[in-house]
């Protein structure tokens, strides 16, 4: 209703800002890689493979998490989400980087996955029916398909929004939106398989249909919370993007919504084994409630539901700046809860965590970190060109 | 005389634009029970009236939690004191399977006080309103805007609010009747 006149918007992220982030992304991208290569070389071989894979699973679900909101926002044709878009195109464009962060998995194949032994297979008829999937050619050729479909579908946004940048022409939307349904189906059935080729198949016997749904709620929780982080330091000090509370309450409110989504997903796949009491099925819950892991899993259900869930109902929570960020940082620390609860307990019987789980994350977090503030460099941080971006920033839907 | 009987102003705004004007000068003159009336939402006119927020949600969550501790509490006293057959190899009760029923009847009662309660603070149901009885008053719900003022307001007057109105710029200002029975 408001005829005020637009404020002056420079679209560019501030050279100083970006050179502190820079800066202590490279710090600790190096300090922990640094740490992490120590440790393998130390010979704590088993350790830093499933520490890796944490890191790995956490910052690939992350960027996961990021390509999502980008095909849904054109699938949708929606108009709010487009303000804060160019972030989570730069972090979907991380893709490929965990391409690369994906190889020493490859390598420690052995160490991590049962099921690609041969001669563990050749004794196990469970393994031998599961062999013409669960095997090491089958393996690199779908990782290698997943990382291809996510890498052309990553640039692909980029490059078009980017290029809109500069000409300001709604043919980049039609174009966007034209291949956003191929995209989503894409997407939904790389991630399911994903989620049962590096996550599912640590405990080869073991199996839930309803897997790749969950590994995709924690990503879209912990996206939100990344966007919200980096919105919130987009917005922090003096800030020309143009970006308001209303588009941090967005975030917000998205978020909020996926924990009780990640919340419902969770509670149905116990529910489900619980009530069928199956033994090859219980026994997943059966590990991860006993030898110090309960405490994990208690942990998670409060921490990821119950405490977010009552402190980020509120509007006036997720509009102030100070509750959004520790409620952000709060659900990235339990996403990383999430993964160790699904990836460690088959590293170690009784509940036991290792530097080395700190050092992966912090090390690769900031490799990942430096990639994704690098594409601000000569990139507008805010997509100001497209047709949607004012009213993007004008919603305040209370 | 009339200023006993009258249940207070009503003036007409040409737009909505100019109600909203008319709604931030109306509070701004220390008028806090002033009611506008449009026949479709107008945005930005919660934060023109400074009305507080919405005491709907505190309903909501009390509801809410009722209907968890009813919930609950079926669950436990049907399957365990009144009715304790074993079923399935089950336990008598478990938190697993009275989570399903714990939620719906946590929604179910939630939505309930939701609605409830925003009737009850509407005072809804209310079959006729002393608005109802001016006969401008009726275009409302198709192209007129308008403020009133309650006599119930603190700082009601009936010449000076009349006054007050004309000057933010109201026509058609009318002095509505309380209507008996």
């Amino acid at each position: 209703m408001s005829a005020h006149h637009a404020p002056q918007i420079n679209p560019m992220l501030p050279p100083e800002k970006l050179k502190k982030g820079l800066a202590l992304a490279a710090l600790l991208g190096l300090g922990g890689l640094a740490a992490t290569g120590a440790g393998y070389w130390m010979g704590e071989h088993e350790q830093f493979y499933g520490s890796w894979l944490l890191a790995f699973s956490f910052y690939t679900t992350i960027a996961l998490g990021a390509l999502f909101y980008v095909i849904l926002h054109h699938l949708t044709r929606a108009s709010w989400s487009t303000g804060l878009r160019r972030v989570a195109e730069n972090l979907a464009a991380n893709l490929p980087l965990m391409a690369l962060a994906f190889l020493p998995i490859a390598f420690g194949l052995h160490t991590l996955y049962h099921w690609s032994h041969a001669d563990a297979v050749a004794v196990d008829p469970f393994l031998k029916i599961k062999s013409p999937y669960l095997n090491e050619t089958a393996f690199y050729i779908r990782a290698g398909v997943f990382f291809v479909v996510w890498t052309l579908m990553a640039f692909f946004y980029r490059r078009q929004s980017v290029a809109q940048d500069k000409t300001g022409a709604e043919s980049h939307n039609f174009k966007m939106r034209k291949l956003a349904p191929i995209s989503m189906i894409l997407f939904a059935l790389t991630l399911t398989f994903a989620a049962f080729d590096w996550l599912m198949s640590l405990d080869p016997h073991w199996f839930s249909t309803i897997f790749g749904l969950y590994v995709f709620s924690g990503s879209v929780v912990s996206f939100f919370a990344v966007l919200s982080l980096v919105a919130l330091w987009f917005t922090s000090g003096k800030s020309e993007l143009g970006l308001t509370i209303g588009n941090l309450h967005d975030s917000g409110k998205l978020m909020f919504g996926f924990i009780v989504f990640w919340t419902y997903i969770a509670f149905s796949q116990y529910f489900l084994i619980w009530y069928a009491n199956i033994p090859e099925e219980t026994i997943w819950y059966q590990v991860r409630l006993s030898n110090g892991w309960q405490n994990v899993s208690m942990l998670l259900m409060v921490g990821h539901f119950i405490l977010p869930f009552f402190v980020l109902m509120s509007r006036h929570a997720k509009r102030n700046r100070l509750v959004l960020g520790l409620g952000a940082a709060w659900m990235l620390f339990m996403h990383v809860v999430d993964l160790y609860f699904v990836i460690m307990p088959t590293l170690h019987h009784h509940l036991h965590m290792h530097w080395l789980d700190l050092s992966s994350l912090v090390g690769l977090g900031g490799v990942f970190a430096l990639f994704f503030l690098l594409r601000f460099r000569k990139v507008a941080a805010v997509p100001h060109q497209d047709p949607q971006f004012q009213a993007s920033l004008e919603y305040d839907n209370a | 005389m009339t200023e006993s009987k009258s249940w207070g102003l009503l003036a007409e705004f040409p737009n909505p634009a100019r109600l909203l004007k008319a709604a931030q000068a109306t509070h701004a003159a220390g008028y806090r029970r002033f009611e506008t009336f449009s026949p479709f939402p107008i945005h930005g006119m919660d934060e023109a009236m400074e009305l507080p927020g919405s005491k709907v949600p505190w309903i909501t969550l009390a509801a809410g939690l009722m209907g968890m501790a009813t919930g609950l509490a079926l669950q436990w006293w049907s399957g365990s004191v009144a009715y304790p057959l074993v079923i399935g190899g089950k336990p008598l009760f478990a938190w697993e399977f009275a989570l399903p029923i714990t939620f719906e009847l946590s929604i179910l009662f939630a939505s309930f006080g939701t609605v409830l309660g925003m009737f009850a603070l509407n005072k809804l149901p209310r079959p006729n309103h002393p608005l109802d009885y001016v006969p401008r008053f009726k275009k409302v719900t198709d192209d007129a805007f308008f403020l009133a003022i309650p006599a119930s307001d603190e700082q009601f007057d009936l010449e000076a609010s009349k006054a007050f109105l004309e000057s933010i710029g109201g026509e058609h200002i009318t002095v509505v009747e309380e209507q008996n029975g």
